[in-house]
């Protein structure tokens, strides 16, 4: 069944990574539409006999089915000079994307699922954060959220106590934040972008944003698919697949406040697709 | 030992899991098997030319499959030579018949998750996913009748062979490529039993066992 939200039609999707694209056509599907991606000096995206919207931006190629766009949020940290900006990889998930997007905002799973790397037992404690729909611009944060890690990074050499800030400013996007092992000053950036194949599959698009002048591309790379590997089987054993808005649907605990927000924000905004609407 | 490895590779994983049974020291050699496709690189072909991981080198020697090298890890490393019984023929025939089966597992549960998550989409992820269940419906029912003789696993020994670890990673991965265990016990029965022989390590998509059930104190 075709999508009929119009809130998500209208949206910006990554497609593709820019340094996946070759002259040979790509196929791959966008809430439910095939889509073609020819690369011939530019890149066009079809469908359907029609020519849809591009933009390049963070490493990937963008596209939307709807027609009236909105920009794309902005991660000023992407054309910082002294950054390393890495494409992690394209990994296909058997979840909606908003199961996805919540698994990157929680952070009491760190010691039971990245065992020894991003969380350890006994430091399991979520300590209080805050969440706000920003003022300035409509997205969540969640800022001072602060989580013992034995491996922070692929640069880290130590445990250390890891700052993050979270931002969700697209309902299939997520950006975090979080102390930089070779900057403690300054704070390295993780992207998920999620493109919906369908309501309960996903291609999950991960970017890096890193202030690291010592570790190479691969092995950045690697840390974050091991990562996402481990999330993976979580992920796809969550059922319903789509991800309940009413309130009532899930019990939550406290340190799941962003996911709560996040919830609320969806339901505001009026998104169907990849959840299941609270009922009226 | 190096071993030239890939995090999400469960022919690789099969390597980390019999050295570390074994309590051998490696070192490894990370590809970027995925996106950066490096294993099809000219110069990792030089260490396998068939482009696949995983590879060893080992005092100059250069070994590629992953059964192969489980072969020779075995026979060089365990010195009570149980995980690959060469003084045994008829437990060892049968070792080998199941090593020759896990590459039936890997050519159709390992491609359907690479179908669905790695975007091999040159694969026919039914028919794969069909012949995985076809290889799992007989090594379920073959795990059933080794219980009911008192076997724990695929071998009629009482040790875990490579074949046990030959076909172990495919099989607990099989989910992310939809294929479902649910419809095979025995085959659960015995990943638990697995994951509970000294020195496990998991891979990302593996977790550890649960608490044992503890048996009260005699």
């Amino acid at each position: 069944m075709p999508c009929t939200d119009s809130v998500a039609l209208n949206l910006w999707y990554p497609v593709t990574a820019l340094e996946d694209i070759t002259s040979k056509p790509l196929h791959t599907l966008l809430l439910e539409e095939p889509l073609i991606i020819r690369h011939d000096g530019t890149s066009q995206v079809h469908t359907r006999g029609r020519t849809l919207p591009v933009r390049e931006s963070y490493g990937y190629l963008w596209t939307s089915l709807g027609t009236s766009q909105e920009d794309l949020f902005p991660i000023p940290e992407y054309t910082e000079d002294d950054r390393r900006n890495v494409h992690a990889a394209t990994i296909g998930v058997q979840t909606s994307a908003p199961r996805s997007i919540e698994n990157f905002l929680d952070m009491g799973h760190f010691p039971y699922v990245h065992t020894n790397i991003l969380g350890a037992e006994p430091h399991t404690e979520v300590k209080e954060y805050t969440v706000e729909v920003s003022t300035e611009c409509d997205e969540i944060r969640a800022t001072n959220c602060l989580f013992w890690q034995p491996m922070a990074a692929a640069a880290s050499s130590a445990g250390a106590e890891v700052n993050y800030i979270y931002r969700v400013p697209h309902p299939y996007c997520a950006v975090l934040y979080k102390s930089s092992p070779a900057n403690p000053d300054r704070l390295d950036v993780i992207a998920i972008f999620l493109q919906p194949e369908t309501q309960e599959r996903v291609r999950a698009h991960m970017m890096l944003c890193l202030l690291d002048e010592t570790t190479s591309n691969r092995e950045i790379r690697l840390f974050q698919q091991t990562i996402f590997g481990q999330d993976k089987p979580i992920l796809e054993n969550q059922f319903p697949k789509r991800l309940p808005l009413d309130p009532r649907a899930e019990t939550p605990i406290r340190a799941d406040k962003s996911a709560i927000a996040y919830r609320r924000w969806l339901s505001e905004k009026g998104i169907t697709y990849g959840v299941i609407p609270s009922a009226a | 030992m190096k071993l030239y490895n890939y995090e999400l590779s469960g022919n690789c994983y099969k390597l980390r899991l019999l050295m570390s049974f074994l309590g051998v020291d490696y070192e490894t050699e990370a590809i970027d098997f995925y996106p950066g496709q490096k294993h099809k690189s000219p110069d990792f072909r030089q260490i396998n030319p068939l482009g696949q991981l995983p590879a060893i080198e080992d005092n100059g020697l250069v070994l590629r499959d992953a059964q192969a090298i489980l072969v020779y890890i075995a026979s060089k490393y365990d010195a009570d030579g149980t995980w690959y019984p060469a003084q045994d023929p008829a437990l060892l025939g049968q070792v080998m018949q199941w090593l020759a089966f896990a590459d039936g597992i890997t050519a159709t549960a390992s491609a359907a998750r690479l179908h669905d998550g790695l975007y091999y989409s040159h694969i026919d992820v039914e028919a794969a996913r069909k012949g995985a269940h076809t290889l799992f419906r007989i090594l379920d029912e073959h795990l059933f009748f080794a219980e009911d003789a008192g076997q724990a696993w695929i071998c009629p020994s009482d040790q875990p062979t490579i074949a046990d670890i030959a076909c172990f990673p495919y099989i607990m991965l099989s989910e992310e490529g939809g294929i479902n265990r649910m419809d095979y016990p025995a085959i659960r029965r015995w990943c638990d039993r697995f994951k509970r022989i000294p020195g496990f390590i998991v891979m990302p998509g593996i977790f550890p066992a649960g608490p044992a059930f503890e048996k009260p104190a005699a």
